[in-house]
């Protein structure tokens, strides 16, 4: 975990203080306790060794002197490094000159081929492309079935004519330009890169097809399997790219890292559900910050973007400041959270979030409630809850088909939540200070070889104990998940 | 409570933004550095081509390896270099770090107590601890009632293979002469009931089905109606693929959970099927399953394939659910008992 993994390395600094240069020794204790959270998001252990080679190299030399916290700096180079392997060469569906494109799916048994395929379908067909999707995976029982239900779903043709699959994508070929489809997906069977008969039945579709695409759909959960898979399927048939699945699990998805190391080849896609939109581009920066534990701070950055309005984010952020928070700014904030989406998934994407409160269980209708309370206040209670005496909670309470119990919970906790941002403020005031010595003395904070960044969202320090990310630095969250 | 992780949550979300927008004006700067830097800026890594191609070349070395490392290990005598190389071994079965770390400790424990020890001892030894722990006093039998209906509930994640253990479960039960039959409650999946529906026609099993997105409860509840009006000896219900993180989902077990409950002591095992495959997150499968589902046993599927499964050795350490079936391929009689020394074995001998 990030936490974890921050954790110890600011245990291994403390020891440090006062010493210069981090030495070869220190690095190899630094090294352990990363490749301790690597291991545990299931990157291949000689991934992970090679891996942590090249952050060793770059640690060597870090100047813990200088730096403000050599713990963050270390997990900063970690990142960057996995970024970097994540990444490199964007990925983009190659498009033959002469039409179709042909896309083939190929994978271990319940990787989500299928689905993957559909969605992939329904994208192309979104920006215009005319995608056929070909069902050949006649081996799992209810296989084709299954990718026709998907395909009249999402209205795009489906093709699944033949003996075996070599016949089916063969003649997928004729239908598609007889149908004047610029793609063909083509789902195959899903199989064993031991399998020889199968693997060789592969090989047989795709130099039928001539894939321009020939894809490898893995699973985010799996372990330290994914280095053989992908290599022998690479062997195999050559694979030009990876699709990623089942990502808004809790796995940490290493093998990503894995399967990328030994291919060399992008990783296109992540699947993020079994639904057929929810899949998207793969990002390497939101997966390396995965792969440490960090929660999808991104996609949540992403989400809130989106939701919150110009308004609301300048009044946040005065609230950051200040610490003054009302009612009007919570129903304004509560609305716009429950636009984000299913507040189970908002929570899974935060850094730093206490188990119990990610597995708590959430009454979405609670939202709605607490949002009739606040509505049938009116704007000056909003504004100063103290106002609200015995006979104004009856009124609110009927107003919105609540109890006056209710409205004294909601108040009480209202009350709490005040305090909680009032700490908050001052700790955007402290920062802000901070923020204003450290600038006094340039780029101090800006490790060697690395140049700061520009115009870019600064989530440094995001997840850390004390920051925004970690709640239980907070006093009064404890408090506030007490009395259940 | 609820409304409680709301209040914080908003607030949260109300800090980030804060945070950000903060940030973003350059109003706030923070003084330490990014760990999310954007792609463009990282580094160039030149030397990965070189490293990848080494890597493959000893990924292909090692996939020999297992076994080299044991002659290796078993003509030395004790030094670190052979815990490092059965700790590899361990990690790349799957077996994850702290499991590891705990039977590779009782290793070193039980070699500093003896004399003289060497390599192959040390071998010995880790496989008597791995042994040790799968056999700690568990029944692995997958439970029936007699002259009464039993139900098995299938549980677990996306593709692991419930539906085809059904299958397999099926027809050797009505190979056995009993009358079995199969429920599909797994409403959500495209053609899944017909997945399952050519499993029944298959084995013979009796099935019980309705159309995609109708309430699995209902599907659950009219098939145990009609098991017991039929004198059906096995009731294997089939579920929906679900991710253990998704609360909707899950909370929709349990109720699945309690229409079977409504017939007292017909529900003799709720068995969490792990693909053989997964990595650590087996493990939070496995808790949060066996919290909300009552897990009586895991399926461990898939282990035809080169992946050792070791995760599931993590489960019984920490959660005590032992593997009852073994799934080994895709047709019907790929289904075999656990063999707790096999699959030892199978981690220590690599067949390639
Ligand atoms: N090789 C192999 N494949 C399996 C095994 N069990 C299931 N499968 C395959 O895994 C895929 C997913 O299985 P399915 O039963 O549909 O999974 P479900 O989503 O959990 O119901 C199918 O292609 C199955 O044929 C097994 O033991 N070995
Ligand atoms: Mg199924």
């Amino acid at each position: 975990m990030f936490d974890s993994l921050s954790g110890r390395l600011d245990g291994i600094f403390a020891k440090l203080r006062g010493r210069g240069r981090l030495s070869e020794r220190d690095v190899e204790e630094v090294a352990r306790e990363i490749r301790q959270a690597l291991l545990e998001a299931d990157v291949n252990v000689k991934v992970a060794r090679s891996f942590i080679e090249r952050v060793k190299s770059r640690a060597i030399g870090t100047d813990i002197r200088e730096a403000l916290n050599p713990a963050q700096q270390i997990i900063k180079i970690v990142h960057e490094e996995l970024v970097s392997a994540l990444g490199g060469e964007t990925g983009k569906l190659a498009v033959s000159s002469k039409p179709p494109t042909v896309i083939l799916l190929a994978g271990l048994q319940g990787s989500g081929k299928t689905t993957q395929a559909a969605k992939l379908a329904k994208l192309l067909k979104s920006q215009g492309r005319h995608p056929l999707l070909v069902g050949a995976d006649l081996q799992r029982l209810a296989a084709v079935e299954q990718l026709r239900v998907l395909a009249n779903r999402i209205d795009v043709p489906f093709f699944s004519e033949g003996a075996d699959p070599v016949a089916v994508s063969r003649a997928a070929l004729d239908e598609a330009a007889r149908l004047g489809r610029n793609y063909v997906i083509v789902d195959t069977a899903g199989r064993l890169q031991i399998d020889d008969t199968l693997m060789a039945e592969l090989k047989a579709v795709r130099e039928a097809v001539q894939s321009h695409n020939t894809l490898l759909v893995i699973d985010a959960m799996t372990g330290q399997e994914s280095v053989n898979v992908a290599v022998a399927f690479d062997e195999a048939i050559g694979i030009d790219g990876v699709i990623l699945t089942k990502i808004d699990g809790d796995a940490r998805g290493g093998a990503a890292l894995s399967v990328k190391e030994v291919l060399g080849k992008p990783i296109l896609y992540a699947g993020t559900g079994e639904k057929l939109d929810e899949f998207e581009v793969f990002h390497p920066d939101r997966m390396a910050g995965r792969i440490l534990g960090m929660g999808d701070v991104m996609s949540l950055i992403e989400k809130a973007e989106q939701t919150f309005d110009q308004d609301q984010k300048d009044r946040a952020e005065q609230i950051m400041r200040d610490g003054e928070f009302t009612l009007e700014d919570f129903l304004g904030q509560l609305r716009s959270v429950k636009k984000m989406g299913p507040l189970q998934n908002v929570i899974g994407m935060m850094p730093g979030i206490p188990k119990e409160m990610k597995n708590a269980d959430i009454d979405e209708r609670e939202l709605g409630r607490v949002e009739a309370i606040i509505c049938s206040m009116t704007a000056e209670e909003r504004l100063k809850p103290a106002l609200i005496n015995g006979s104004r909670r009856s009124r609110i309470a009927a107003g919105s088909g609540t109890t006056t119990v209710a409205v004294n919970n909601l108040l009480k906790q209202f009350g709490a939540m005040q305090q909680m941002m009032k700490q908050m403020g001052v700790m955007g005031k402290v920062m802000q200070k901070k923020a204003k010595k450290g600038s006094k003395k340039g780029s101090r904070v800006t490790p060697k070889g690395t140049k700061p960044i520009a115009g870019k969202p600064n989530f440094g320090g995001l997840g850390r104990p004390g920051d925004f990310g970690d709640l239980s630095g907070l006093g009064d969250f404890g408090d506030l998940l007490g009395p259940k | 409570m609820e409304m409680l992780v709301v209040f914080v949550l908003i607030l949260v979300v109300a800090g980030f933004l804060g945070a950000v927008t903060l940030r973003r004006r350059g109003s706030l700067q923070i003084e330490q550095p990014s760990v999310v830097p954007s792609t463009a800026e990282a580094t160039p890594d030149t030397a990965a081509p070189v490293l990848r191609a080494s890597l493959k070349e000893r990924l292909g070395k090692t996939r020999l390896s297992l076994a080299t490392y044991l002659r290796n290990i078993s003509g030395r005598g004790i030094d670190e270099s052979v815990y490092e190389e059965l700790e590899e071994m361990l990690l790349l079965s799957d077996v994850g770090l702290p499991t590891t770390t705990k039977l590779l400790g009782a290793v070193r424990g039980k070699i500093a107590a003896t004399q003289g020890a060497t390599g192959e001892d040390a071998v010995a030894m880790l496989r008597a601890e791995i042994e040790d722990l799968l056999l700690v006093g568990v029944d692995r039998s997958l439970k029936t009632r007699d002259g009464a209906m039993s139900v098995w509930l299938f549980v677990g994640v996306n593709g692991v293979g419930k539906t085809t253990t059904i299958g397999k479960l099926a027809a050797r039960h009505t190979t056995d002469g009993q009358t079995v039959m199969l429920a599909a409650a797994d409403t959500f999946r495209a053609a899944a009931s017909e997945q399952l529906t050519k499993w029944a026609h298959k084995t013979g099993a009796e099935i019980v089905k309705a159309d995609e997105g109708a309430d699995p409860s209902a599907v659950v509840f009219d098939a145990m109606a009609s098991a017991a009006s039929k004198g059906i000896d096995l009731l294997l219900v089939d579920t929906a693929g679900r991710l253990h993180t998704k609360h909707n989902l899950m909370s929709e077990l349990e109720k699945l959970r309690r229409i079977i409950d409504r017939n007292p002591g017909a529900l003799q095992e709720v068995l969490l099927v792990i693909d053989a495959t997964t990595g650590q997150n087996g493990l939070e499968q496995a808790k949060q399953f066996a919290e909300t589902a009552e897990v009586t046993g895991i399926i461990l599927t898939k282990l035809d394939g080169t992946a050792k499964g070791g995760i599931v050795l993590a489960i019984q350490a920490e959660l005590g659910l032992a593997v009852k079936a073994v799934g080994i391929g895709e047709t019907v009689t790929d289904l075999i008992d656990f063999e707790p020394h096999e699959f030892v074995s199978a981690i220590f001998d690599s067949e390639d």
